[in-house]
């Protein structure tokens, strides 16, 4: 059996179980939660940045435009490329993540 | 007007990890790897592709499209559009001879919506892929996944509609297939091509310049595009949207990412136009139909996912 950890998204109050070598957003999506925004899935588009507070995780390979060093050490990362090796708690504010800052930039088509 | 932008011809995009990327050009999109370079860069090509390449990876730590190529009829059209180009105010760069392996000069040129495009006459001619020039058969075996006929076309998001629109229109000679406009008669979508192809190249309004939204690759039939939807689950690649199909273009359409988040998408059929067609025209109200005509809403996701 894999080893789970509990993550906790923190302005929505949800919690879920991610499995160890999975990623935290890929555990969100098939548990039916929308608490983290789903872009690319791939560490390209910067849709689902978050913030780890608590936890060590670990990370796959992501945009370094949206994952500049300094973001990276304050634990800015994409849930697509976040695995945890513990328990985790993030936070995905709208204004943080990628949906809220774009959605103004494509009022044209709206 | 034509003048002597015959097709496209390359795309180079950046991805993150350049052995995953080829796995799914390769594996699963059925492209064939038919070169690498001291940088690092591979070429692809779709079977049915005459020239050596149409696809270049290249590995970097951002995702994204570098530049996309067209070919053009003769060394004699690539010097009279540099002239053209030049004269229109376009500032041109001259990349040589064999920067790209097996390819002639280019006239690298960046447009205002802020992505750079380029011209070129020559590039090595290697024939359609495992099937001969004299009595070929219908299609080659041993071709991967989604078996990809050919590259068709990249779309981009930026800025400046109408500035870009007029050197593709204007100097290099495309034609405007469909449009989308706003209820005040501004495009905020435009469809170019130099064929009878709904689209060789297509622009999106979008703030941000130089985004890259896709690029595509044509399949026959709509079971060829199901069983790319087969595949993507299969191998539990990233999926945006479809089976679906699009009122833009009618083309019937799957749209994917790569392991980098770059989107692709693969689609069979779609109207066709000639120069004297007038533009087809969607509305922005309508942007929902237009984009996915069956669902006729709007994936949040498909207007501002892009590398």
């Amino acid at each position: 059996m894999a080893q789970i950890y509990r993550i906790t998204e923190q302005y929505s109050g949800e919690s879920f179980e991610c499995e160890a070598g999975q990623s935290v957003l890929k555990a969100m999506e098939q548990r039916g939660m929308k608490c983290v925004p789903v872009g690319c899935r791939g560490g390209g588009c910067g849709y689902c940045k978050i913030q780890v507070l608590a936890g060590e995780f670990e990370c796959g390979k992501m945009s370094k435009v949206h994952v500049p060093p300094e973001a990276l050490e304050k634990k800015e990362v994409l849930a697509c490329r976040v695995y945890p090796l513990t328990d985790l708690t993030i936070e995905c504010r709208p204004s943080q993540s990628g949906l809220a800052s774009k959605q103004t930039k494509t009022t044209a088509l709206r | 007007m034509k003048k002597g932008v015959m097709r496209p011809g390359h795309v180079q995009i950046r991805v993150l990890d350049i052995d995953e990327a080829v796995k799914h050009y390769t594996d699963l999109m059925g492209l064939i790897e038919t070169d690498r370079d001291d940088e690092g860069r591979v070429y692809l090509k779709a079977w049915s592709e005459v020239d050596k390449f149409s696809v270049v990876l290249r590995e970097a730590d951002e995702p994204g499209c570098d530049f996309m190529g067209f070919k053009v009829v003769d060394e004699a059209t690539l010097v009279q559009l540099q002239k053209d180009l030049v004269a229109f105010g376009v500032d041109v760069e001259q990349i040589p001879e064999g920067d790209l392996k097996d390819c002639g000069r280019r006239v690298r040129f960046s447009v205002p919506s802020g992505h750079a495009f380029e011209l070129y006459a020559d590039k090595l001619y290697t024939g359609k892929w495992g099937v001969t020039e004299v009595n070929p058969e219908a299609w080659p075996r041993g071709l991967e996944g989604m078996k990809a006929v050919r590259f068709d076309h990249c779309l981009f998001y930026g800025p400046e509609l109408a500035a870009t629109y007029d050197i593709f229109v204007n100097v290099l000679g495309f034609h405007l297939a469909e449009q989308v406009l706003d209820p005040e008669g501004t495009r905020v979508a435009q469809f170019l091509t130099v064929s009878m192809k709904e689209h060789d190249i297509a622009f999106i309004h979008h703030e941000e310049p130089g985004k890259f939204h896709h690029a595509s690759f044509f399949l026959e039939t709509w079971e060829d595009v199901l069983r790319a939807a087969d595949l993507i689950s299969m191998t539990d690649t990233s999926i945006d949207i479809g089976p679906t199909r699009h009122g833009l273009t009618h083309g019937k359409t799957i749209y994917f990412f790569d392991p980098s988040g770059n989107r692709n998408e693969v689609f069979c059929g779609g109207d066709y136009t000639y120069p004297d067609h007038k533009p087809i025209t969607w509305k922005a109200e309508d942007l929902g139909k237009a984009i996915f005509y069956h669902d006729r809403v709007l994936n949040e996701r498909f207007l501002t996912v892009l590398t």
